[in-house]
C-alpha cells in the first residue's frame, strides 16, 4: 500500500495536538459508574443481546443484561441503534515506540526492551483508539532471529508511559524467521559486511545456539541458587548476561515467544527447535503459510496471528491467501487478525469481517479474531476480550454492525473511561485549528524577529525523511 | 519460477475431489458455480461470442437509478438492452439472477497490473520502474505479464478493467534518479490471450511524478537517502525540474509543428518527443502524482498555462486546494483512503472523509489502488468513504463512470447502457460491502472465470490429509 507521508510538523504543532487531544483523556469528574443502554451487545462468549445494557463500576463490568436499572449518579450512555463489542486487541503493533523499531546490528537482540521506549505521546495511539483498539501487543521489528522484549499496553491516551502497561500481562519476546532476519531485501552499505545469518538454515542455527547458551547459563544459575539455598558460603554468582536472561525466562515459561514467520518450513523449524529445547511458541505472527501446517500448529498449541489479505509484497508472501485465518481456525488453531501497522489498526473490525467471505467464518468467529482470540494468545483473556461480568470495561461502540464496511467507531472505552469519542473529536476541531493558527503566527513572528522578514518559519523538512514509527517494522519494509 | 509454481498448483487441483470438510454446503455451492462457469465459454476467449440474458436482477446502471427485476442482454461483447420488461432473445444463455445485483465492472484508476508481480526481492518480476528521469516513450501495455497471478485475484473482487502504469511514485531505484515522466499508462481489460486483446486504450495517460519540494515530502524526486540538500538547494532543484518539464513540453510543441510541416527527417526523429505530441495537442492527459498542496497548485497552473489535460493523483492534500481544483475542473484519482493521515495533527479520519469532502466541493473523483497487492480493497475504500460522508451512488460512480470519463472512454465503459462494452459483475449484495461475493463476471461480454491462485491454494490445503 502506498503510504505517502509529508513531514512538516513542528514541535509547536505537536504540542498543540497533544494539548488538544488530551482533552479526550478521562476527566476527573467522570463518574465511576456508567450504564450503556439500549445497545446491541456482542458479548462474544455469551451471544448477542438486543436492547441490552452494560453496567460499569470502577473500571470493571458490573452487569450485562436487558433490564439493568441505572444506579443513582451513574453516567448514562444511550446507545440506541448502536453496537457494543469488546475493545479490539491488536496482537501485533509497532505504535508508541520512541526511536527505532529494530536493533539491527545483531541477530540476537534480546537485551533490547520495548518497555524502555514506550512513547505515550505517539498520535498513533489516538488513531488506534479511533479504530476501536484498546490493547496492543507492542513489538520490535523483524530484523533479528531473536528480537527484543515486548510489552502489552492498554491505549490509555493521555497517561504517562508506565500507566499504559497492561498490568500483569506476561511479557514477550519477538522472534523472526525468513527474509527479514536473513536481511535478503536489505541493502548492504559500501564497506560493510553482510550480517549472519543470510539463510533460513542460519536462522535456525542462530536460535539453536542462543538456546544452547541459555540452557548452560541457566544451569550455572540453578547450581548457584541450589548451593546458596543449602547455606554454602563464599559463593561467587555467575556473571549476569542480559541477552540470555530473557531466553531463560522463555525456558521457564515466564515469557511468551511471538515469532514473525511466513513460510511453512520455517514454522515447522521453530516448532522442532521449541520441542528440542522444551519451550513453547505462544504465537506465530503473520504466519502467512500457516494454512499449510495448520495441523502442526494446532498440535503444538501455538496461536496464529495473521493479516486479512496482504500478499505478494515479497516472495515469502506469494503463497499468502485470505483464507488463511479461516482455514487455520477450521483445523483447531486459535487465530487472530493483527495490524502490524498504525493505519491497518484503524479498521481491524473490517479485516476480521473478511474471514466470512474468505472461508465462511460466522459473524461471531470473525469478531473473535480481534477480541477474545488475541486475548487468549496474549494470556489476558481473564481480563479482556469479551463482555462478561467481572472483566475490564473495555468496549468499542459502533453506529452499525461492526463487520459492515460502513461501521464507524463512536466511542472507545478502556477501564470504564471514554478515551475516544467521535462527537467530542468533531467538536474539538475548530479549537484545534484556531490554536494551530495562533501558534504558527507566533512562531512566524519570532522567526521574523530572529532572521528578518520572509519564509514560512518553522515548516522545515524532517531531515530523516521518515517519521519512524509504525509501518517500519523491518527497517524500511513492511513486516 | 513463478510459472512453474502455478503449473504445479493447477495439477494438484485437477486431482479428483477428496472428502469434503464440514463446509460442504458452501463448497458445493462454489463448485456448482465453477461447473456453471466452465459450461460456458470462460476466459480468455475473444472468439465464440455468445448472447447472454441476466434476468430478474436489481440492476445498477450507475448512469441512472437502480432498476428492480430488470434484464440485461449481452450480445457481441456489448450491452444490447437493459431494463424492466426487456425480452430474452431466442438462443440466449440465461442467468437467472433473482436476488442478485448487477453493476458495471469496477475500474481501478491506477495500478501496476501485469508490470509488478512481487514488489520486493524479485526484481526480475518487476517492470514498473525504469532508469532515467524522462521516459515518455515507455508504454505499459508492452510488458503486461498475461499470467500474472494478480489478475484473477483482482478480478474476483469485481474489478474488470484497470489503468496499469509505469513509474508510479518514481524513485524505483534506491532513491536515485526519479522518474519525473514515468511513461504511458494503458487501460486494459483483465482478460485476454495477449496484451493486445486486453487493450482498451493503449495510451490512456502520461504518468508524471511531480518533483518534490523542500519541506513538502512527497514521492519521487530528490533527497531520497544520502545527504539532505539545504532548503535553498532543494528549492532550486525543484524549480530546475519544473523548468525541465516545461522545456520537454516546449520541445514537443516545436516537434509537433515540424511534424506538421513535414520537416522531420528519419534521422531527426525523436521518439520521446513524438510520445509527448499527444500531450501538447491536448489529447493525452498528464496523470500528475504529488502529495503536497503547494505542488498541486504549481502542477494545476503548469497544465493550465501549457494547455494540457490533467488528472491529479493525490490524497488529502487535495482538500487544501479544492477551490483551485474546482475552478480548473481538475479530476482527482484518490490515493488509497486506507492511508495514514499525512500530518501529525490531521483529523484522524481525514483520509476516510476526503472523498466525501471533495465530492461536496464539486470535484470529480475516482478510486485507485496505486499498486496491485491491495487492489482487491478498491470497494472497501469506497465503502469506507460512504461511511464517512460520500453518497453511495457517488461512490459507485467513482468506481465506474467517473474514471471512464477521466480517461476519455465513457462512450465505451462505466455504466450499464446499450452499446457499451459488457464489463459487468453480478453480486449477491451491495458491491461495497465486505462480504459481498461476485457470482458472475463478464468482460467484453464473455463470462469470465472466478478461479484464482488463492482459491486453488485454499482448496488444496483444506484437503490435506
Amino acid at each position: 500500500m502506498i503510504r505517502l507521508t509529508t513531514h512538516c510538523s513542528t514541535r509547536l504543532l505537536g504540542a498543540a495536538l497533544a494539548f488538544a487531544l488530551l482533552g479526550a483523556a478521562p476527566q476527573a469528574q467522570e463518574s465511576n459508574t456508567t450504564l450503556i443502554k439500549n445497545a446491541t451487545i456482542l458479548t462474544i462468549t455469551h451471544g448477542t443481546i438486543e436492547h441490552g445494557s452494560v453496567l460499569i463500576r470502577d473500571g470493571k463490568i458490573a452487569d450485562v443484561g436487558t433490564n439493568i436499572a441505572a444506579p443513582a449518579g451513574a453516567t448514562i450512555i444511550d446507545a440506541t441503534g448502536q453496537y457494543v463489542m469488546p475493545g479490539i486487541i491488536d496482537c501485533h503493533s509497532h505504535i508508541a515506540i520512541e526511536g527505532g523499531v529494530n536493533e539491527g546490528s545483531v541477530s540476537v537482540s534480546s537485551m533490547a526492551n520495548i518497555a524502555d521506549v514506550i512513547n505515550p505521546e505517539d498520535p498513533d495511539i489516538y488513531r488506534d483508539l479511533s479504530g476501536g483498539v484498546t490493547v496492543a501487543n507492542v513489538l520490535h521489528g523483524s530484523a533479528n532471529s531473536i528480537g527484543g522484549q515486548t510489552e502489552v499496553i492498554k491505549l490509555r491516551w493521555g497517561l504517562p508511559a508506565d500507566k499504559l502497561v497492561f498490568e500483569g500481562a506476561l511479557p514477550g519476546i519477538k522472534f523472526a524467521l525468513g527474509e527479514n532476519p536473513k536481511r535478503s531485501n536489505s541493502p548492504v552499505f559500501p564497506g560493510a559486511t553482510r550480517r549472519y545469518p543470510a539463510t533460513r538454515l542460519g536462522v535456525e542455527a542462530t536460535i539453536r545456539q542462543a538456546f544452547t547458551d541459555a540452557k548452560a547459563y541457566k544451569a550455572e544459575w540453578d547450581d548457584y541458587n541450589r548451593r546458596k539455598a543449602t547455606g554454602e558460603q563464599n559463593l561467587i554468582p555467575p556473571r549476569r548476561d542480559v541477552t540470555l536472561d530473557p531466553l531463560v525466562e522463555v525456558l521457564e515459561g515466564k515469557r511468551y515467544i511471538h515469532a514473525h514467520s511466513y513460510r511453512a518450513d520455517e514454522i515447522l523449524m521453530l516448532l522442532h527447535v521449541a520441542k528440542e529445547f522444551g519451550f513453547k511458541v505462544q504465537t506465530f505472527q503473520h504466519v502467512l503459510e500457516g494454512y499449510k501446517v495448520a495441523d502442526e500448529l494446532a498440535a503444538a498449541g501455538s496461536g496464529a496471528s495473521t493479516f486479512s489479505d496482504w500478499w505478494s509484497y515479497k516472495l515469502e508472501a506469494y503463497d499468502a491467501i485470505p483464507y488463511n485465518a479461516a482455514l487455520m481456525t477450521q483445523k483447531g488453531v486459535i487465530v487472530s487478525i493483527n495490524s502490524d501497522d498504525a493505519e491497518e489498526a484503524q479498521h481491524l473490525n473490517q479485516e476480521a469481517a473478511k474471514t466470512m467471505k474468505y472461508g465462511g467464518m460466522t459473524h461471531e468467529q470473525a469478531i473473535k479474531m480481534v477480541t477474545i482470540n488475541p486475548a487468549i494468545q496474549l494470556g489476558i483473556d481473564k481480563r479482556v476480550g469479551s463482555i462478561e461480568k467481572g472483566k475490564d470495561a473495555d468496549f468499542v461502540i459502533y453506529n452499525h454492525d461492526p463487520l459492515s464496511v460502513y461501521a464507524q467507531v463512536q466511542k472507545t472505552i478502556i477501564d470504564g473511561h471514554t478515551y475516544f469519542d467521535r462527537q467530542k473529536d468533531l467538536a474539538m476541531r475548530a479549537d484545534l485549528e484556531k490554536e494551530k493558527k495562533s501558534l504558527i503566527e507566533r512562531e512566524n513572528k519570532e522567526m521574523q524577529q530572529q532572521r528578518g522578514a520572509g519564509g514560512r518559519g518553522g515548516r522545515g523538512s524532517n531531515p530523516g525523511g521518515v517519521l519512524g514509527t509504525a509501518g517500519d517494522s523491518s527497517a524500511g519494509g513492511r513486516s | 519460477m513463478i510459472a512453474n509454481n502455478s503449473a504445479a498448483v493447477r495439477m494438484e487441483i485437477m486431482e479428483p475431489r477428496a472428502k469434503r470438510g464440514n463446509k460442504a454446503f458452501f463448497w458445493n455451492g462454489i463448485c456448482m458455480l465453477f461447473a456453471f462457469a466452465a459450461a460456458f465459454a470462460t476466459i480468455p476467449a475473444a472468439h465464440a461470442q455468445s448472447v447472454y440474458a441476466i434476468t430478474g436482477a436489481k440492476v445498477y446502471p450507475v448512469s441512472g437509478p437502480p432498476i428492480e427485476g430488470a434484464t440485461v442482454v449481452i450480445r457481441d461483447g456489448k450491452i444490447a438492452a437493459v431494463g424492466k420488461g426487456v425480452s430474452v432473445p431466442p438462443g440466449a444463455k440465461v442467468i437467472e439472477a433473482r436476488g442478485l445485483e448487477v453493476y458495471p465492472g469496477m475500474f481501478d484508476a491506477i495500478t501496476e497490473m501485469g508490470l509488478n508481480e512481487i514488489g520486493e526481492g524479485v526484481p526480475g518480476s518487476v517492470d514498473s520502474h525504469e532508469l532515467g528521469e524522462f521516459n515518455p516513450d515507455l508504454v505499459a501495455e508492452t510488458a503486461i505479464q498475461i499470467e500474472s497471478e494478480h489478475i484473477p485475484v483482482v478480478r474476483v473482487s469485481g474489478i474488470t478493467h484497470v489503468i496499469t502504469a509505469p513509474g508510479v511514485g518514481g524513485g524505483g531505484f534506491g532513491g536515485g534518479a526519479a522518474e519525473i515522466i514515468g511513461g504511458q499508462a494503458s487501460l486494459i481489460n483483465l482478460a485476454g490471450w495477449t496484451p493486445g486483446e486486453m487493450d482498451v486504450k493503449r495510451s490512456a495517460a502520461m504518468i508524471v511524478n511531480w518533483p518534490s519540494q523542500p519541506g513538502g515530502g512527497g514521492r519521487g524526486g530528490f533527497g531520497g537517502g544520502g545527504n539532505q540538500p539545504s532548503a535553498q538547494e532543494a528549492r532550486q532543484a525543484y524549480l530546475k525540474h519544473m523548468d525541465d518539464l516545461s522545456d520537454w513540453l516546449d520541445r514537443a510543441r516545436h516537434y509537433q509543428l515540424a511534424m506538421h510541416n513535414g520537416t522531420v527527417s528519419e534521422e531527426q526523429r525523436d521518439l520521446k518527443l513524438e510520445a509527448l505530441v499527444p500531450v501538447v495537442k491536448g489529447d493525452l492527459p498528464l496523470f500528475i502524482i504529488t502529495e503536497d498542496p503547494r505542488s498541486i497548485r504549481d502542477a494545476v497552473n503548469f497544465c493550465d498555462k501549457n494547455k494540457v489535460k490533467m488528472i491529479l493523483g493525490t490524497g488529502t492534500a487535495a482538500l487544501e486546494v479544492k477551490d483551485l481544483l474546482k475552478e480548473k475542473n481538475t479530476p482527482v484519482v484518490l490515493q488509497p483512503t486506507l492511508t495514514l493521515v499525512r500530518e501529525e495533527d490531521d483529523p484522524y479520519d481525514l483520509s476516510l472523509a476526503m472523498a466525501g469532502q471533495l465530492h461536496a466541493a464539486g470535484i470529480k473523483i475516482a478510486f485507485g489502488s496505486y499498486t496491485n497487492e491491495f487492489a482487491r480493497r478498491l470497494s472497501q475504500q469506497a465503502g469506507n468513504s460512504v461511511g464517512f460522508g460520500l453518497p453511495h451512488d457517488e461512490a459507485l460512480k467513482a468506481l465506474t463512470l467517473y474514471p471512464a470519463q477521466m480517461f476519455g472512454v465513457d462512450n465505451e465503459l462505466g455504466s450499464i447502457e446499450p452499446g457499451k462494452m459488457a464489463n459487468l459483475v453480478v453480486t449477491n449484495g451491495d458491491l461495497l460491502e465486505l462480504n459481498t461475493e461476485v457470482k458472475y463476471l463478464f468482460i467484453k461480454g464473455q463470462l469470465t472465470s472466478l478461479d484464482n491462485r488463492h482459491l486453488r491454494l485454499y482448496e488444496k490445503y483444506r484437503k490435506r490429509p
